[in-house]
């Protein structure tokens, strides 16, 4: 459900009309104005070319549409998966669950890894590893890069950003500071590079760029049609960008700077729960509710690899990439972990030891370890080998892990 | 009046979003595009040559981890 409603600031009298209204801050030719938002779409479509009307700018519409199949077709020379045909295949993985943190009668929604140590935040409350959060409607939760702090907003339509302290008695949430407003909930969070700036998505259609210090929005992200569920940044050596994906089916890269939408594609057949950056930033993986993973390419412009299984009828929620690219995580609503072969587009190890829907699968930033969260409490940390095929150890091929 | 304006208002809305959805579809067709081939080959080299660093398709020994239980796991 996604309303097209802006965050007004200010309401009074609109620039152009001068009727008493919500106003929209906008800049024309570098200056600030406030226009109403009917005065918004009357100046939009002032700037008409000679003969344009409706019926002509659907006919380049669907002309344009026919023409990015088309380039995009002439590219399609091979599949990922016939490309990867001599890459050598990997055997079994072999996990060991490390971690079973449970939490206290909180489904984890979502977590994130500390950059520099082995410290997990997630939205319920644990023990050892992981930090409290105030709340329950935690939906997004992220660390900031300093791991000074933490991000985490909900169906409180915020982002709010909470320092941390050593201190186990100090109140948390006494220092809490409001950074975003969206007009629904909140679906996701990430700092960028530095702990001063925050990109969110909601439910509301759009992502934010915010600036933490001072609250105030530096940039609008608009295109989705529908909910945004899941936003990654680019691996910064890959500059300014940013994948979202949403409840309209399609996974959108944007520009930072400009707000641009560069890429669009929308080749799955429901939500995307889920959007991940391949580690060298030229592709990302998606999770959808349509029981598929996918991998798009971004310099080739389309999906390049689907990882399914008939058997898997239930939507992957939550993806990542194991540190070198070659493994990709799916958490899943049937309660099991999938781990697919990116290249060859097999999966290669089903773990199950969650006893309700894994909501989030987060990947260890030096590539130790992954973590799994559940709606059944808790948060299991998990390392793992693959063994080669000419291993002389034989594993049965599934594992059901408990921690005594 | 009122019904003049809000006539006005969908037909500017359906305007203003076509414009967009054309402007927003010239710059998607005008980037650069490179084969499938090409592409699926720089896939499999950046995870060639990061395999080696990736402990969990290498495994690390059992000093480095960091997760090393104290006490052991049972495995059913």
């Amino acid at each position: 459900m996604c309303d097209h409603t802006f965050v007004a600031i200010t309401f009074g009298p609109c620039d152009s009309c001068t009727l008493n209204k919500p106003l929209m801050n906008i800049y024309l030719q570098n200056e600030p104005v406030n226009y109403c938002s009917l005065c918004v779409e009357m100046m939009a479509c002032q700037g008409l070319t000679q003969g344009e009307n409706l019926a002509s700018l659907k006919a380049e519409s669907e002309g344009l549409k026919l023409r990015l199949e088309e380039e995009r077709a002439k590219l399609h020379d091979v599949e990922l998966h016939q490309a990867a045909e001599k890459v050598e295949p990997l055997g079994q993985l072999v996990t060991k669950a490390r971690r079973s943190l449970k939490g206290h009668g909180n489904k984890v929604l979502c977590t994130d890894w500390c950059r520099d140590k082995r410290r997990l935040v997630s939205s319920s409350q644990v023990t050892e590893h992981a930090v409290t959060m105030p709340c329950t409607w935690v939906m997004a939760c992220a660390y900031a890069p300093s791991g000074c702090a933490i991000a985490c907003g909900g169906l409180d339509n915020k982002c709010s950003v909470y320092p941390l302290s050593l201190d186990k008695n100090e109140n948390l949430s006494a220092k809490k500071k409001s950074v975003a407003m969206h007009t629904n909930y909140l679906s996701a969070c990430s700092f960028t590079n530095s702990d001063m700036q925050i990109l969110t998505s909601s439910g509301d259609g759009t992502c934010a760029l915010w600036d933490v210090e001072s609250g105030q929005l530096l940039q609008s992200f608009h295109g989705h049609s529908a909910d945004v569920l899941s936003l990654d940044l680019a691996p910064s050596e890959t500059g300014n960008t940013f994948v979202s994906g949403g409840c309209d089916k399609k996974a959108n890269v944007w520009d930072m700077r400009s707000g641009q939408n560069i890429q669009s594609f929308e080749t799955h057949e429901s939500d995307i729960n889920s959007v991940k950056y391949y580690p060298s930033g030229d592709a990302f993986a998606t999770g959808s509710d349509d029981a598929t993973c996918r991998l798009y390419d971004l310099r080739a412009d389309r999906e390049v690899a689907i990882y399914s299984k008939e058997s898997i009828i239930f939507g992957a929620s939550s993806v990542d990439f194991s540190i070198s690219g070659r493994l990709l995580f799916a958490g899943y609503n049937d309660y099991t972990i999938n781990v697919w072969d990116v290249l060859k587009g097999t999966r290669v190890s089903i773990l199950f030891g969650h006893e309700n829907r894994v909501s989030t699968v987060r990947v260890s930033p030096d590539g130790t370890a992954f973590c799994s969260g559940s709606w059944d409490h808790t948060l299991r940390v998990r390392t793992g080998r693959y063994l080669s095929l000419s291993d002389t150890h034989t594993h049965t091929h599934t594992h059901t892990h408990s921690l005594t | 009046m009122l019904l003049k304006m809000s006539s006005k208002m969908s037909s500017s809305t359906n305007m203003a979003n076509a414009r967009r959805m054309v402007q927003q579809l010239r710059v998607e067709a005008s980037i650069e595009r490179i084969k499938v081939s090409k592409a699926s080959a720089d896939l499999m080299r950046y995870c060639g040559e990061h395999a080696k660093q990736d402990p969990l398709l290498m495994g690390i020994p059992a000093s480095e981890n960091p997760f090393k239980d104290k006490k052991p796991c049972t495995i059913l």
